[in-house]
């Protein structure tokens, strides 16, 4: 098992984003996070690589999901963990992003997990900060934990990721998910296509080197992996589609669609789920295809993974070293 | 008793008299009483006061069309006082200051406090622009008679777009029975709503939200055919595109009584130094990309652009020290207005005398300023320019109030060393702050 000390992984102190990460991080991290599936899966869930350690979740944008998977992730290894959302904090009342961190930094955490409605938040913190900065989903911008954990699925799947096609679907124009996904596949030599009405895609969305489809049948032919985007509600009323019928009809993911894709592709969704509006549950629900339920099991064990490196980079630093 | 100063060994350069000469100029209580190539060339004047230029250049005092201060209502961004002296350090003698203040520059008994303030408080001349429409709301106009009376300059909403068409085409038309000059900022309120940053490939990798460059020559569009509806003067504040250029030049061409700016900052820096989300590079209009930068130069080389401004907006670290989305748009520029000109002279763009136009003898033309000249009996609003004199940008050496430059950091060549108002030194780079 791994060990406080032992080989670095990242170079950077903080994880802001795939895009500053190279190939050898990214298969170091997938190879770690390998390490700590298997662990999970033991009846003993606990290590002791952040022991002595204190990590704040610090979460301006409610999400269960991402929020549980990196305290589990802490606690398993063995650090302590402090939750902070927005409605507790003194945000409400009009203090700063900054001066609530600079407030948090002040009790000495060794790794603060942020996840903030603006893109650039991450970014931000960690210039102002002196502990580790990870960035738990930045307005539009990346969600760097949510790609690597869909990438372990993929490749746990025994899927290489050379050659591999994606197509990421629905809603991209908003989602850090995909852009955080978008960077790392192509960096692992897949290719990627984006399938969206012209609402949904940015103007420029093929200046990052990956084909671009509105015709959701043809998008998906022979591709191997469908990866569909959450559609936000709050963008629903009118303002970029008509309606969730009209969308459901030419962007849902049903059987008849998936069709189209190589036979075995697998079916993968970033969560919370809006059945009958970008995805069919009797798509969602097919364990044959569908690996929702996987990524679930993998944020946990990535997310172990990312703490691990960088409370190595910590201890290169001689920060607190235990 | 009569005060003269008599600068000697300088090169004028006057772009209002087509004037760039070696020569001299005197002063005499506070007006130009003399220039000229012969005036001073030997070394035996008697007046007790002798400014030796050594080869520098002698120009008129620099008009800052656009600027934005925090007096009244934000003095701890920028006072007028405070304005003054980063425009006294950047070689400005007049300031015009827009109205959006708190209160709104919107009733006369406003624009006079502005002036008096002015007048008690500032280094340099302080011209006020008063709002076109009450509040800047963009519903209802304001007494554009009685503010042309107290002193605005002309009338403006500043850095908002009246997106109520017929609004600005009744204002336009009552400002035309004045002969007012109105001003106006071009973006389209609904395309730019909640965008920071212009539209475009590095926008979407940062993924910030985004207008597209069109929503300013949307605006542009509009308002020239409103102005040829209208007949009023109308000037674009700034203008950041080069669809924007195409189509006031097109109006210009047509004989349409309309001009235009461009900030320094968008001659000298595109959408990719927003680099990891500095937000000393959120301006309005946004950085855009290089081949409009490229567009704004050739505008000003071609004079399809006629004044260069500032676009000076002191922001204070709570409005800038946040997530990009949510920081305050605005740079301070007052003190890099000059130096970023210059480097279209330097870069072999334009000559010194259209640059120098740009900042001097067209704002004056259009603004209908006594200023910008050294013609004889204007008033000695003077900068002594050291062309090739190298500094580099550090926010600790700036006057103003507030620090954000968007160019921290970055070279250039040539600045003001020493500035005068109406014949008195208002700033010397030699003397200890």
């Amino acid at each position: 098992m791994t060990t406080a000390g032992a080989d670095t992984i990242l170079k950077s102190s903080h994880l802001l984003g795939i895009e500053a990460l190279s190939t050898g991080e990214i298969t170091a991290l997938l190879d770690l996070a390998d390490a700590y599936v298997a662990l999970s899966r033991g009846a003993n869930k606990k290590t002791d690589v952040l022991k002595g350690r204190t990590l704040i979740n610090l979460f301006f944008e409610a999400s269960t999901r991402t929020q549980s998977s990196f305290e589990l992730a802490g606690k398993r290894l063995g650090a302590d963990v402090l939750n902070m959302s927005v409605k507790t904090s003194s945000v409400s009342k009009g203090e700063t992003l900054i001066d609530t961190a600079t407030t948090l930094n002040a009790m000495r955490p060794d790794i603060l997990v942020v996840r903030h409605q603006d893109s650039g938040a991450a970014e931000l913190l960690s210039r102002k900060l002196d502990c580790c900065v990870v960035n738990a989903g930045d307005g539009s911008h990346e969600h760097p934990t949510q790609a690597l954990l869909d990438a372990l699925t993929i490749r746990r799947r025994g899927r290489k990721f050379e050659g591999l096609v994606v197509a990421i679907c629905g809603d991209v124009l908003h989602s850090r998910v995909a852009r955080s996904n978008i960077h790392l596949l192509l960096k692992m030599g897949a290719r990627v296509r984006l399938i969206a009405p012209r609402t949904l895609l940015p103007g420029d969305a093929d200046r990052f080197g990956v084909e671009i489809f509105h015709d959701m049948r043809k998008g998906l032919e022979g591709v191997d992996v469908v990866m569909m985007l959450r559609l936000q509600l709050e963008r629903m009323s009118g303002a970029f589609v008509p309606s969730t019928r009209e969308y459901f009809r030419f962007y849902g993911l049903d059987a008849e669609k998936l069709k189209r894709a190589k036979p075995g592709a697998l079916v993968m969704h970033p969560g919370p789920m809006n059945r009958g509006v970008e995805i069919d549950s009797a798509v969602a629900d097919d364990i044959e295809v569908s690996v929702i339920q996987e990524q679930v099991e993998m944020g946990v064990a990535i997310r172990m993974a990312v703490l691990d490196a960088l409370s190595r980079g910590l201890a290169k630093q001689g920060r607190n070293a235990p | 008793m009569t005060e003269r100063i008599a600068f000697r060994n300088a090169r004028l350069i006057d772009p209002a008299n087509n004037l760039d000469a070696k020569g001299g100029l005197l002063v005499e209580n506070g007006k130009i009483a003399d220039v000229g190539p012969r005036l001073f060339n030997d070394a035996d004047t008697h007046d007790p006061e002798i400014v030796d230029c050594k080869g520098m250049i002698l120009a008129p005092g620099l008009i800052d069309m656009r600027v934005f201060t925090g007096e009244p209502g934000s003095e701890h961004r920028e006072t007028l006082e405070s304005a003054s002296l980063a425009a006294a350090a950047g070689g400005v003698t007049t300031i015009v200051v827009m109205p959006n203040t708190d209160p709104v520059i919107d009733e006369p008994s406003l624009v006079d406090f502005i002036r008096r303030r002015a007048a008690a408080t500032a280094k340099v001349r302080v011209v006020p622009m008063a709002a076109l429409t009450k509040n800047l709301d963009g519903e209802v106009m304001t007494e554009i008679g009685l503010l042309t009376e107290a002193g605005a300059v002309a009338f403006t909403d500043g850095d908002r777009t009246i997106s109520n068409t017929r609004v600005l085409r009744r204002a336009l038309a009552y400002a035309s029975t004045f002969g007012a000059l109105v001003v106006g900022h071009a973006e389209d309120p609904d395309l730019s709503e909640g965008a920071s940053v212009t539209e475009g490939e590095y926008a979407m990798r940062l993924g910030i939200p985004a207008a597209p460059a069109a929503a300013e020559a949307i605006i542009v569009e509009r308002d020239i055919r409103l102005v040829e509806m209208t007949g009023a003067r109308y000037h674009f504040g700034q203008i950041s595109t080069r669809a924007s250029l195409e189509a006031i030049a097109a109006a210009k061409k047509r004989g349409l009584p309309i001009t235009c700016g461009v900030a320094a900052h968008n001659l000298a820096l595109n959408e990719l130094d927003v680099g990891a989300y500095y937000t000393f590079m959120k301006v309005k209009p946004p950085l855009r990309s290089e081949a409009d930068r490229a567009a704004m130069l050739e505008g000003v080389a071609s004079g399809a652009i006629d004044a260069i401004v500032s676009g000076h907006d002191p922001q204070a670290a709570d409005t800038k020290r946040q997530p990009f989305a949510q920081a305050a748009f605005g740079a301070v520029g007052l003190e890099t207005l000059l130096p970023v000109a210059l480097g279209l002279h330097h870069d072999a763009r334009a000559d010194l005398s259209l640059v120098l136009r740009t900042l001097t003898a067209a704002p004056a033309k259009i603004l209908g300023l006594n200023a910008g000249t050294l013609a004889k009996g204007a008033p000695a609003d003077l900068v002594l320019i050291d062309p090739n004199d190298p500094f580099t940008v550090r926010e600790g050496d700036l006057r103003s109030r507030a620090r954000n430059t968007p160019f921290e950091g970055r070279n250039f060549h040539g600045r003001a060393q020493k500035t005068y108002v109406g014949g008195v030194c208002v700033f010397d780079r030699r003397a200890k702050r």
